[in-house]
């Protein structure tokens, strides 16, 4: 019993640390504090998969009741170390991500347009910004043929990832 | 955030069915993606503070080194044999022999061969001078030593007569252009000019200090500064940057560059640079309302004193003016063993204390320490002691120098033992006081204040919090807080102040309220893609304007992970070569944790180590994927940390601990042989070598036996002629990425 309580605690405060250090990073004046714009970055470079709305209701949770602009570490620890141990947000696997690109290619072509990828990610669900867009399209599409093998793309994504 | 544009599109009359799937897919992805980025941004954060670390570690790593210059200067009454002799050169080398006429003379009679092909100068210089530079340094043509000489020589006369602080107005021309460090880097020079047009009388010019070191092309960069500041006196201006200075040069490349390009006329050209850099202007005013300096203030900044400062006395911001050390010498020579021990102890101490004070200034990286908000104290760091607390004023400040002359830097009781290193100052001070106190003009105290006004300038850097506190991380000036800011701006009437010296992402930033403007111009500063560069264009409305460039080698974009990968894998690397330089020390401390000798830890146990070791703030637990292998139950194997780097192929017959300790300081020691081979022939004596080593090892506190110094320095006397090739001995202490080792045999 002991023994499992102190791993248990060990656990948790490893888990703290991790969060501390990703914290850290963001905190460009060592006040304990980050902007609420790089929370999401943080929350996922944790290895969460949080949607746009999913992400909000967190920060909701996490902000100060009149918001600053700034997340305190403090109210961010608690938070964060619950999603953690609960695991929640989980990585989606390689197999769903590719599932989900083979819904948008309607006519089961084995690729997408530019302006398709576009139109999708752009106008459907949590829309990209017209930064991302770019940065997306600039990996995905192939140079020769000027389309997205969506397949290629995923399994570079999964690759980059891991490396 | 995107409902209402699906249900837009679900009115184009599309099924609803795929509708409904298309918009979960795309939220899938959307999803992915963004944690994808978000994982290369943090990758890409701290990659910016491995850099960051690194770099400034560097600095104090001088700045530790300049110190045991004063440690050898305490110490070499001790010393038998050639000992003086040693100091002797190490003082030297900053001393010019020659007279004026007698160097003018020389360069004069050098003859450029007719099989000379790069541009020859006519002085006074015109504009086709100006072109011939720039269009042969864009075909990697040299410039004559003899030109180069000459120009410096010219340089030297017209900086003579300028002052510490120029004022400029913004009412003859419509806007001055101010440019950052530029390190350097020619290409990034070569793009500012393409895009903003060459100065001139209509088109003037602020440059902001770092020309040279680290770049391969400062001298390029400094000969095409120097010509058209000599073209249009009235239209260019050069502010010092704390680079510009002979003591930096050797440890940043600068020295190397202008040796291996001007083999003969190399040592002269450094000689007369020394002259030129400290004649450089300090600071310059536009329209009485904008301050621009390389570094920064303090609260000891004062701009009225500061006019009256002889510049040129300050050789380097890394030595005291050679006055005080006149004093010491003649106080030194009759030392007592009371200062001997001082002597030696200080430096000791000194190790540990600037370890102390990386990890204290651990939050370098954010410009600001945590621990410096609770000090509003005044105080730069290191080498001065202390002698004026911020509202002394000048007159009182004589008598406090005398009355209490060990007055150093108050010490806040949050952070004992004081983390600044004991300054030279400190050292140097004690023997002064002790024997001749009486005898001392104040002047000393003078010229020190001197030196210290111009440091703060050269070395600042600002922060958050308000105060003013020793800039720790770098070793050298102050951080200064937004209130030192509105302070100074205030007293003056000043509405911004323009500083360089730090590197930003976007080649600008702004901080204490918008007031201080960071500008730093030499792109890809620590990597290709690692930042931007930029410059100022500011006209009469004194509303800054910023420019943002990239100089770039490859025609095609790469994407995020590509550029993040490239910067990543080089700071990685760096990474890596600090573990492996610590290897011992890191080794016994994962040990402490591996009682049973089963060669793994947690993750958190190494990060523990390697943290209380390396005194580097870094997210180790995240870096840990990048740096060391999981065992399959999870644990850290922590020997895999070693395994990227290995030794260079022919370490001679040495100790392991021996050659650690040689390749973590090898830095310092090329610096030193340097300085003793004083006609750059790469050799020195066996017994300079022993010498030297001997000191140094004492130093730093490093347990070294003197038979395994005498056996290392026999192993490298290869051919028994008593000297030895110290280059080629240090490149045997140079670590080789494995990776790139098999690169190479394969390629």
């Amino acid at each position: 019993m002991a023994v499992d309580r102190d791993r248990a605690e060990a656990i948790v405060s490893e888990i703290r640390r991790k969060i501390k250090d990703a914290f850290d990073v963001f905190d460009h004046e060592s006040n304990q504090t980050v902007d609420v714009r790089e929370i999401g970055t943080i929350i996922r470079s944790l290895g969460c998969f949080p949607s746009e709305a999913e992400l909000r209701e967190l920060i909701d949770k996490i902000e100060d009741e009149e918001p600053t602009g700034y997340i305190h570490f403090e109210k961010f620890l608690p938070v964060m170390t619950k999603v953690l141990m609960e695991r929640r947000f989980r990585p989606i696997p390689e197999e769903e991500l590719l599932q989900a690109f083979e819904n948008l290619d309607q006519d089961n072509k084995g690729y997408l347009e530019p302006e398709e990828l576009t139109k999708y990610m752009t106008q459907e669900g949590e829309p990209f910004t017209q930064e991302e867009m770019d940065e997306m399209l600039s990996a995905a599409v192939d140079p020769e043929k000027n389309v997205i093998f969506y397949k290629d793309y995923v399994s570079m994504l999964s690759y980059d990832d891991s490396h | 955030m995107g409902c209402g544009t699906s249900v837009a599109i679900e009115n184009q009359g599309k099924p609803r069915g795929h509708s409904e799937t298309a918009m979960k897919a795309a939220i899938l992805i959307q999803r992915w993606y963004r944690r994808y980025i978000a994982r290369l941004e943090m990758r890409r954060r701290y990659t910016w503070n491995i850099f960051q670390s690194i770099e400034y570690a560097g600095e104090q790593d001088q700045l530790q080194l300049s110190s045991f210059f004063s440690f050898m200067l305490d110490n070499f009454t001790q010393l038998n044999g050639n000992g003086p002799d040693l100091i002797s050169h190490l003082l030297d080398s900053v001393v010019d022999p020659l007279t004026e006429e007698v160097r003018q003379t020389r360069y004069e009679q050098i003859v450029v061969p007719d099989s000379y092909t790069g541009p020859r100068l006519t002085f006074p210089l015109s504009v086709s001078d100006t072109n011939a530079l720039l269009s042969a340094f864009k075909e990697q043509q040299t410039l004559h030593g003899k030109y180069v000489l000459q120009l410096l020589h010219e340089t030297k006369k017209f900086l003579k007569q300028m002052p510490n602080v120029i004022y400029l107005s913004t009412s003859y021309a419509k806007e001055i252009t101010i440019c950052g460090d530029l390190h350097g880097s020619l290409d990034d020079l070569l793009l500012i000019f393409y895009k903003n047009g060459l100065p001139s009388d209509e088109n003037p010019y602020i440059f902001n200090g770092d020309f040279v070191d680290r770049g391969k092309k400062s001298m390029e960069i400094i000969i095409i500064l120097f010509a058209f500041l000599l073209l249009y006196p009235d239209h260019m201006h050069l502010n010092r940057g704390n680079h510009e200075d002979h003591i930096m040069n050797l440890r940043y490349g600068f020295t190397k560059e202008v040796m291996q390009k001007y083999k003969a006329h190399g040592r002269d050209i450094l000689q007369l640079l020394q002259d030129v850099f400290s004649l450089l202007p300090v600071a310059t005013v536009i329209d009485n309302k904008v301050l621009i300096v390389h570094g920064g203030i303090s609260d000891n900044t004062d701009l009225d004193f500061l006019s009256s400062v002889e510049r040129y006395r300050v050789k380097s911001a890394l030595r005291l003016p050679k006055r005080s050390l006149d004093h010491l010498e003649v106080v030194s020579s009759r030392s007592s063993s009371r200062q001997g021990r001082v002597g030696l102890e200080s430096p000791r101490s000194l190790g540990r204390s600037s370890r102390a004070s990386r990890k204290r200034k651990s939050h370098l990286t954010r410009q600001a320490s945590c621990s410096s908000s609770s000090s509003s104290s005044s105080s730069s760091s290191l080498c001065s002691p202390r002698l004026l607390s911020r509202n002394t004023s000048r007159n009182t400040l004589r008598n406090t120098a005398m009355n209490t002359p060990r007055n150093t830097p108050r010490k806040t009781p949050q952070h004992p033992p004081s983390p600044s290193l004991p300054s030279p100052t400190d050292m140097l001070q004690v023997p002064f006081l002790d024997s001749i106190m009486s005898l001392a003009p104040p002047e000393p105290s003078r010229e020190e204040m001197e030196w210290r006004q111009i440091v703060d300038l050269l070395w600042s850097d600002p922060k958050c919090q308000n105060g003013c506190s020793p800039n720790t991380f770098r070793g050298g000036g102050c951080y200064f807080g937004p209130d030192v800011t509105q302070r100074l701006l205030q007293k003056h009437g000043f509405c911004l102040l323009i500083r360089s010296h730090e590197c930003k992402q976007e080649g600008y930033e702004l901080c204490h309220d918008g007031q201080v403007i960071t500008i730093f111009s030499a792109s890809n500063y620590y990597e290709e893609g690692s930042n931007r560069g930029a410059y100022i264009k500011i006209g009469p409305e004194l509303v800054p304007r910023f420019f943002q460039y990239q100089v770039s080698r490859s025609t095609r974009k790469l994407t995020l992970h590509q550029r993040v990968s490239v910067a990543e894998g080089s700071a990685l690397k760096a990474l890596q070569e600090k573990l492996f330089a610590h290897r011992s020390e890191l080794m016994a401390g994962f040990q402490q944790y591996d009682k049973n000798n089963t060669g793994r830890i947690s993750t958190g146990e190494w990060a523990t180590v390697v943290e209380s070791v390396l005194k580097m703030d870094l997210p180790w637990r995240t870096l840990r994927p990048r740096l060391v292998r999981l065992a399959p139950d999870g644990n850290v194997e922590y020997e895999s940390c070693f395994e990227a780097v290995s030794p260079g192929q022919s370490v001679p017959q040495v100790t392991p601990n021996l050659a650690e300790t040689l390749y973590r300081y090898r830095t310092d020691l090329a610096i030193i042989f340097n300085i003793i081979d004083k006609d750059h022939s790469g050799q020195i004596s066996i017994e300079e070598f022993r010498q030297t080593w001997k000191l140094f090892s004492s130093h730093l506190g490093v347990d070294v036996d003197d038979q395994a110094i005498d056996d290392m320095a026999r192993s490298i006397d290869f051919n028994k002629d008593g000297s030895i090739d110290f280059n080629e001995f240090l490149e045997a202490f140079r670590v080789v990425h494995k990776l790139d080792v098999k690169e190479q045999q394969h390629g």
